[in-house]
């Protein structure tokens, strides 16, 4: 996406969510689903869409897990650390997908295909391990499924 | 005629295959040139039989689990769709204990309905409840919900008749309903397959509370972890606004209700209520001083109801039905049902409602059936990652408010999660300060400072550098975090970290 599409993007998103009462999380949502992040430029354009400072925007950005302010890989593998799926292996889960990504969380393979992130509980502790990609969830995660579904993945990139 | 096959499309459901065993079956269907009519209904709960199938056959529905897509075939041969026997038949669902056993109250639509078909909510008496609300006053409606002894299903159990009565009572020209759907807790889902699995019963519930206390704007908080949840509520919610349930004029009633859902983005603490309303209003999600109240002024400064999806979602039972029909289920001061969820490692993990009162040992080996794993059950969490970890000694607590809060534990949302005798209670411990770091919201100096000079006081512990010292350093530290935090955040954090300390020394490498 080219600068200018980008700008576009977010005016047009601006222009369309900032009379919403507290408008401001539905807007960065809309520019996150659009753009996989939220540019650091974009931030002046918010602020003066909304009548707020830039430093409240971000602010707001910075203190939500979920929002990025760059892009992700293409595929963003978001792997539950939470109680109950520690109760079924995920500890040992999670040193596997480090060790096959060859990245911590917050990182991106350097082909660019897979970022990790931590959850904290996807609601799926009744089939724990659990992992989310894109929105598919997946239920039971071991080493083997875990490396099956990335190479599926990979190979469909 | 075509058969009516039911295949969940619950997202827990979907997480172990759901989705490729409807995909099996509507291909093998096509091949074989029968004509079925696949409904995505909810889960039944019973998430070790998942991908469950139900078929109907003489107006009953025979049930078959679990079925991979490899068995699809097989199943087809034995002519499952005319109930056939099979390895797989489980012959009904509700002969089955586990469920048989069960009060669905609130569950009542869960896994029978199609979650988005609002003629099938309105067939399985859904929208009964509104209706009486309509034909009463709102001191009526208020005081059917206190009656019915309902009590915050979110963890607080804060009595939410009082709640409402309070909104009720505080003048103002613009109230809010806030259902609160940021079910962060590890081991909780029962928000989750409300949503999923029949939207529609929310949204009557918060209809209701709007029409009882004044409020003609609803927003539902969902967080940004359950997408499933998002379609299924948003598509509901544009059937109801299609059929008057939502909108100007409410079933010709000349009353308004508006509702909307907004997504969180993976903050735990907006789970909290004053910091889930700075996040709608646009802000970071730092918790508020109470007083004052929301119930006073709360969402953009206006009296506002914040209550659970479970609570919300009980509501039209209690209305149908009346508040003493829900009261006469349970005990104690802990009424009604309670949906529980077993998760972690057992054996038949899923939800179960029932009245107050059973043991968590029955919960855990009449329901749960023991650990996943075969080795013994060590200790289970409940009430999420705040909740304390119960040892073995303590699992014939009644599941009640009062009997848990006895035992300086919590029920909360109802979530349990077991762990076996691999599980490390030390590095549990850890665990929860560490989490109460990444997830504080900073404005109070106990969470924000203490959590992580509690990790670094677990690492000590844990690799026994001054153990001795730094256990009494942590104890202190608790103490702190008890009595000196904003919110539960922080002032829970110690349940998991102390109840680890005190049940399981060894684990800390100190003795009892």
């Amino acid at each position: 996406m080219t600068e200018s599409t980008t700008t576009e993007t977010v005016q047009s998103i601006i222009a369309e969510l900032k009379d919403k009462p507290g408008a401001l999380l539905p807007l960065l949502h809309g520019i996150q689903d659009a753009l996989g992040y939220i540019p650091e430029n974009s931030v002046p354009a918010i602020a003066g869409g909304l009548n707020l400072s830039r430093a409240e925007v971000h602010g707001v950005i910075s203190f939500y897990h979920y929002f990025r302010d760059t892009p992700a890989g293409k595929h963003t593998v978001h792997l539950c650390r939470a109680e109950s799926c520690q109760s079924m292996g995920s500890n040992a889960l999670e040193a596997h997908v480090k060790n096959t990504l060859g990245i911590d969380y917050h990182e991106t393979t350097a082909d660019g295909l897979f970022s990790l992130e931590p959850v904290y509980c996807l609601g799926n502790c009744a089939c724990s391990p659990a992992m989310q990609i894109g929105e598919e969830i997946y239920g039971r995660v071991s080493a083997e499924s875990f490396d099956e579904i990335i190479n599926d993945l990979g190979v469909e990139a | 005629m075509s058969i009516t096959v039911y295949i969940s499309g619950d997202s827990t459901a979907i997480s172990i295959g759901a989705n490729r065993t409807a995909a099996a079956v509507v291909k093998e269907a096509a091949q074989r040139g029968v004509e079925i009519n696949l409904v995505r209904n909810g889960s039944r709960g019973l998430y070790w039989l998942e991908p469950l199938i139900e078929v109907v056959v003489n107006n009953e529905r025979v049930a078959y689990g679990a079925v991979k897509p490899s068995d699809v075939a097989s199943l087809f041969d034995a002519d499952f769709l005319n109930g056939g026997q099979h390895p797989l038949a489980l012959g009904s669902v509700e002969e089955i204990p586990y469920f048989k056993k069960q009060q669905r109250l609130t569950f009542a639509r869960v896994g029978i309905t199609d979650p988005i078909s609002l003629d099938d909510y309105i067939a399985h008496d859904g929208y009964r409840g509104l209706k009486n609300a309509l034909a009463s006053s709102q001191a009526e409606v208020v005081k059917q919900v206190t009656d019915s002894g309902l009590r915050g299903r979110g963890g607080a159990a804060f009595p939410t008749g009082i709640k409402w009565n309070t909104v009720l009572n505080t003048p103002s020209e613009q109230k809010y309903i806030i259902c609160n759907a940021d079910e962060g807790d590890s081991g909780t889902f029962s928000d989750r397959m409300i949503m999923e699995g029949d939207p529609f019963v929310l949204i009557e519930g918060m209809t209701i509370a709007g029409l009882a206390v004044g409020a003609n704007q609803g927003y539902i908080y969902l967080r940004v972890e359950y997408p499933h949840a998002h379609k299924a509520l948003n598509a509901a919610i544009a059937k109801a606004y299609q059929a008057n349930y939502l909108g100007d004029n409410i079933q010709g009633s000349g009353k308004k209700f508006d509702l909307e859902v907004r997504l969180g983005a993976g903050a735990y603490v907006c789970g909290e209520e004053t910091s889930l309303m700075e996040s709608l209003e646009g802000k970071r999600g730092l918790v508020r001083f109470k007083p004052p109240l929301p119930a006073i002024s709360g969402l953009f400064g206006q009296p506002t109801v914040v209550n659970n999806v479970i609570s919300l979602a009980s509501v039209p039972i209690i209305l149908d039905k009346g508040g003493d029909y829900y009261r006469d289920f349970g005990m104690g001061r802990s009424r009604g049902t309670l949906p529980l969820q077993l998760a972690g490692n057992l054996k038949h993990t899923g939800l179960v409602e029932i009245a107050f009162g059973m043991t968590l040992r029955e919960l855990l080996y009449d329901f749960g059936g023991g650990s996943a794993s075969g080795r013994p059950i060590k200790a289970v969490q409940v009430g999420g990652p705040l909740g304390a970890f119960v040892p073995e000694s303590q699992f014939d607590t009644p599941l009640d408010y009062e009997a848990f809060a006895a035992n300086w534990t919590v029920l909360g949302h109802g979530g349990v999660v077991a762990f076996d005798d691999t599980a490390n209670m030390a590095e549990m411990a850890r665990y929860a300060m560490e989490f109460c770091a990444i997830e504080s919201c900073g404005k109070c100096t106990p969470c924000r400072i203490g959590s992580t000079r509690g990790m670094e006081v677990m690492d000590d512990i844990i690799n026994n550098v001054d153990r001795e010292k730094n256990v009494v350093l942590l104890r202190s530290l608790c103490d702190t975090l008890l009595n000196g935090s904003l919110c539960a955040l922080g002032g829970m954090t110690p349940y998991p970290v102390l109840s680890a300390l005190n049940h399981f020394p060894e684990d800390f490498g100190i003795d009892g």
